[in-house]
């Protein structure tokens, strides 16, 4: 159990514009992933609790052992806080070999068990054949493999990652993530991992802390921080293409339905709970959920007639941009069906709709 | 006419225990320099590396100050060796490495600096003391540059003058090293000696020059 309290101030420099990290982190064993975009803080978040860079103020306890108290001027070196680091580049030691670099890091043990362990980490992370050789003669992944039993061979109480899948093609990820939930198996620690890609929060994290401007601005399970985004700055950070401001026109809790008004557009809704007529809410809809359509005729509920201004092709799908910031994301085939729309409707399913 | 090869075995050995006592200061200093923050930094970097600017007479006359008779350190190492610190072979030794350690101070230094952080960072968590992570990861990841910075001290001690004569002096067979020898040689017209000790000398810090040279540039494997 990891509890963290961390406020730190970079004042504003010549060049910089200054910088202030604010926050409380508390997670129990298995993964909790630190998410956010670059520059708000999250490496700085993981130094602190190595004791690589001091905290103005707050406090870090590990189970029950405090790491930093700036209260009571109490500050653990690094090498006494039993917090395994994982470095975006590796920073296995270049001179050692793989078995030397765990050799090293297993120090603490007697001089046979220290060996005994070593070996036993090569097994396990498939690192025995290539044991003898230096960090740059062996592959990317390799690396991150010994770098990641390197921070686990002294037992530590904490597992620290920074970007462990930076820089690592697609196949090599999806090993990663099968290799990290291995590790929270056999581990029970808590695991803090850095990161400011969606779809790693999703593959990887029991818990998700949305980390902006030195902030945690929301946390919970991934699927719950996606699906209810505390603000439209969340929602912002975690993908959602379209965001629109409404004013709620009418609220009929007996039919379950309500109607916004965006300025541009009418919406039908569901009723909308805890909230009251003439309220202004932030109206997010993710791309992928909005629906397109050849005009002829007759408009469907909840839809409405745009320019299409772009088309940008993507791995999944053809995302279309439309007049009014209206991003849909529409599977090739039906895009191939539709492409030769002379007008489109785009529609937005009540369901999709998700009131901030 | 035999030739006396006395200077240049004292040389050597000057030049050896120099260097030694030089890595020992001058690495102690640069990772002070390298790792801690004080203030003065700047100004005992600057005091380091003035012996490198400084004529060496001026050195001389220093060390004169500072280890002669009169002196503090004078006296107490002659109540503990039993002869006076000037004018030995010993002397003649500190005169050579107060010349030579800012050579190794400043390479050193900019050699520790440019160890990657990251490795030192990723030691410390592992649990490794500040002293196992200098002699395990920082120095041997700086080794190439130091050793060839030593190297280049040594040659510099080889070649001491001024601060040797003045602290040391020109005692034949018991102070004079092959740079004096040789002003001796030309003054009193033995060119044959003069001759022999330079095209040595040149010979041997030719080598010494090219071989640190090549260790320095050799690539250095990430």
């Amino acid at each position: 159990m990891i509890q963290a309290r961390i406020a730190k101030k970079y004042p504003p420099g010549k060049e910089s514009p200054g910088f202030a990290l604010d926050l409380e982190i508390r997670a129990s064993a298995g993964i909790t992933v630190l998410f956010g975009p670059s520059g708000a803080g999250k490496t700085l978040t993981l130094e602190a609790i190595a004791g690589f860079v001091r905290p103005d103020s707050g406090r870090i306890l590990l189970d029950d052992v405090i790491l930093f108290d700036a209260a009571s001027q109490v500050n653990v070196p690094p090498r006494r806080r039993h917090c395994g680091y994982v470095f975006q580049n590796y920073a296995l030691f270049p001179h050692m070999t793989l078995r030397q670099n765990l050799l090293f890091a297993a120090d603490r043990l007697r001089r046979l068990e220290r060996h005994r362990r070593a070996g036993e980490m090569l097994e396990r992370f498939q690192l025995a054949a290539v044991a003898g050789r230096r960090p740059h003669e062996v592959s990317g992944g390799e690396k991150q493999r010994c770098s990641i039993a390197r921070a686990l061979i002294g037992e530590p109480r904490l597992l620290l990652l920074d970007e462990p899948a930076r820089g690592l093609d697609a196949p090599l990820r999806s090993s990663l993530y099968t290799l990290l939930r291995q590790v929270r198996a056999d581990f029970d620690i808590p695991i803090l991992l850095v990161t400011h890609d969606l779809d790693e929060a999703f593959a990887l994290g029991d818990n998700m802390l949305v980390i902006q401007d030195g902030r945690v601005v929301q946390s919970g399970p991934p699927r719950r921080v996606l699906d209810e985004p505390a603000s439209a700055d969340v929602a912002r950070l975690l993908g959602v293409a379209n965001l629109f401001q409404a004013e709620i026109t009418a609220l009929d809790p007996g039919r379950n339905t309500s109607r916004l008004n965006t300025g541009a557009f009418e919406l039908a809704a569901p009723y909308l709970p805890g909230h009251f007529r003439g309220d202004r809410v932030w109206v997010s809809v993710r791309a992928e959920d909005l629906r397109v359509h050849r005009r002829d005729g007759v408009l469907p509920p909840n839809s409405f007639p745009a320019e299409l201004v772009r088309i940008q092709e993507r791995s999944q799908a053809v995302r279309l941009e439309f007049s009014g910031e209206l991003f849909a994301d529409v599977p090739r085939e039906e895009f191939e069906r539709q492409k030769d729309n002379q007008e489109w409707l785009v529609e937005i399913p009540p369901h999709a709709l998700r009131i901030i | 006419m035999a030739i006396d090869w006395f200077p240049l075995w004292l040389s050597l050995r000057v030049a050896a225990l120099s260097t030694f006592f030089s890595l020992l200061l001058g690495l102690w200093l640069a990772y002070i320099l390298a790792n801690r923050e004080f203030r003065g930094k700047e100004a005992v970097d600057a005091a380091a590396t003035l012996p490198l600017v400084l004529p060496p007479t001026v050195l001389g006359y220093y060390l004169l100050v500072i280890l002669g008779r009169e002196s503090a350190l004078g006296r107490l190492y002659e109540s503990v060796v039993g002869h006076p610190l000037v004018f030995t072979w010993q002397a003649a030794v500190v005169a050579a490495t107060v010349h030579a350690f800012p050579l190794l101070v400043k390479t050193a230094r900019a050699a520790l600096e440019s160890v990657d952080r990251s490795y030192e960072k990723a030691a410390r968590t592992l649990g490794a003391s500040e002293w196992r992570v200098f002699w395990r990861v920082t120095l041997p990841l700086a080794r190439r540059s130091i050793f060839a910075a030593a190297v280049l001290a040594f040659a510099r001690s080889l070649g001491d003058f001024g601060a040797t004569l003045m602290v040391a002096g020109n005692i034949p067979g018991k102070t004079q090293t092959a740079a004096i020898a040789i002003y001796d040689a030309v003054e009193s017209g033995n060119t044959l000696l003069a001759r022999t000790l330079v095209l040595i000398i040149s010979a041997g810090a030719m080598a010494i020059v090219y071989g640190a040279n090549r260790l320095e540039h050799r690539r250095v494997r990430p």
